[in-house]
């Protein structure tokens, strides 16, 4: 299964961004062989609105599961529901701790968005 | 003739101005309350209004049927109004900037035209002066095209004057451009003098003769007659604070109702625009 994981670098001992949409950068982890592909999101950090909505686009497009971030706002969420992507929020530590603690359960999906919109 | 009321800062008296100028010329002027985010310059002219006409801007709306989830809409989109995940096309109204971008490139015919409400245009009359004005929807950010439409209506003798927003952006730029005249008031304050360099220097980009009103002229400091003394603004009318005006403006009245001798004030600062305007 692929896990996004918003991240303040490309390594899986970086720590976990808990920005969704303006992360510096989001690895894309493959649970089973805890290869990843690190991508750049910088474009992204600096946009004027709609960070979140295109960062959700793009981990749909990279093919992920499940997104393991710290705050996901209400546009993030409408686009990663509208992928089926299920997420995690309030993830801290490590990318890789985050995967752990993860995969070893119980998790909780969040229903809905955790953080307030930009306007 | 159209004269725009403007100002940097708010609270200067756009409103006393705007409304008290109308009701003195009076005779088919139209009044057009352009501040939308919060229009008042019916409380001190108390208009009969008619039926309130809503005012919308496109949005996208997706048929599904048609759309092939080939992204063009969403990679043109600079606002981020629209994203495809799953092969579905998600739509942000609230981002959207009513450009019709996504319309265009769509070469499937999916995007339709569906709309967003910005708010509402009254229009009536107070007495003789014509008046209409502008209410955005709370929480509604696009008012330019809101306040384009209170312009369009302009049906009067001549004389249009339009109370316009404080501030310097968007909203002013759609209240003023195209004017034959901005008014700015302000207060001889520190604070009436920061916002009214700002002001000026936004109309000075549009290329528009301007003038300046002097509110509550007998308290503060010098700084705004230096200014305009230095920048060649000529001061067209100064309004001293007298307790009688605050008064009045304190119920809803306007100063010409408790003190009549301002209506000839009030045209004289007209007559004045006027020839300045024609320069």
């Amino acid at each position: 299964m692929k896990v996004a994981v918003t991240a303040k670098g490309v390594q899986l001992s970086d720590e976990v961004d808990p920005r969704f949409g303006r992360a510096p950068y989001i690895l894309i982890v493959d649970t089973e062989t805890m290869k990843f592909d690190a991508i750049d999101n910088n474009d992204n950090v600096n946009a004027f609105k709609g960070a979140g909505i295109q960062a959700a686009t793009m981990i749909s497009e990279k093919g992920a599961e499940v997104l393991l971030t710290g705050y996901c706002g209400p546009n993030a969420f409408k686009t990663v529901d509208a992928a089926g992507i299920k997420v995690v929020s309030d993830v801290t530590g490590t990318v890789e701790e985050a995967v752990a603690a993860f995969l070893a359960g119980p998790v909780e999906y969040s229903t809905g968005a955790n953080a307030e919109g930009h306007w | 003739m159209i004269i725009s009321v403007a100002s940097g800062k708010g609270g200067t008296g756009k409103t006393t101005v705007a409304t008290n100028m109308a009701s003195a010329l009076g005779r088919g002027v139209r009044l057009l309350d352009c501040d939308v985010e919060e229009p008042n310059a019916h409380l001190f002219l108390n208009p009969v209004l008619g039926q309130a006409e809503e005012v919308t801007t496109f949005i996208p709306e997706i048929d599904d049927e048609l759309c092939t989830g080939c992204k063009k809409c969403a990679e043109i989109c600079r606002f981020r109004a629209l994203a495809v995940v799953a092969g579905k096309v998600l739509v942000f109204p609230e981002l959207c900037h009513s450009c019709g971008g996504c319309m265009e490139v769509c070469e499937e015919g999916a995007v339709l035209d569906g709309n967003r409400i910005l708010g509402t245009v009254e229009s009536g009359s107070a007495g003789n002066v014509l008046f209409s004005h502008g209410r955005l929807r709370v929480g509604e950010a696009m008012s330019p095209p809101l306040i384009e439409k209170v312009r369009s209506i302009n049906e009067n003798n001549g004389i249009t004057i339009i109370d316009a927003p404080p501030g310097t952006s968007c909203p002013v730029i759609a209240a003023i451009k195209g004017a034959d005249f901005v008014l700015m008031v302000t207060e001889p304050t520190p604070f009436g003098l920061h916002d009214l360099k700002l002001g000026v220097e936004a109309v000075k980009t549009l290329g528009i003769p301007c003038g300046l009103v002097i509110n509550r002229s007998d308290i503060g400091d010098d700084g705004v007659r230096e200014y305009a003394a230095k920048e060649d603004i000529p001061v067209l009318l100064e309004i001293p604070f007298d307790r009688k005006i605050a008064e009045a403006y304190s119920v809803g009245k306007l100063i010409i109702e408790v003190r009549p001798e301002w209506a000839d004030k009030f045209r004289d600062l007209y007559n004045r625009i006027e020839i300045l305007a024609r320069c």
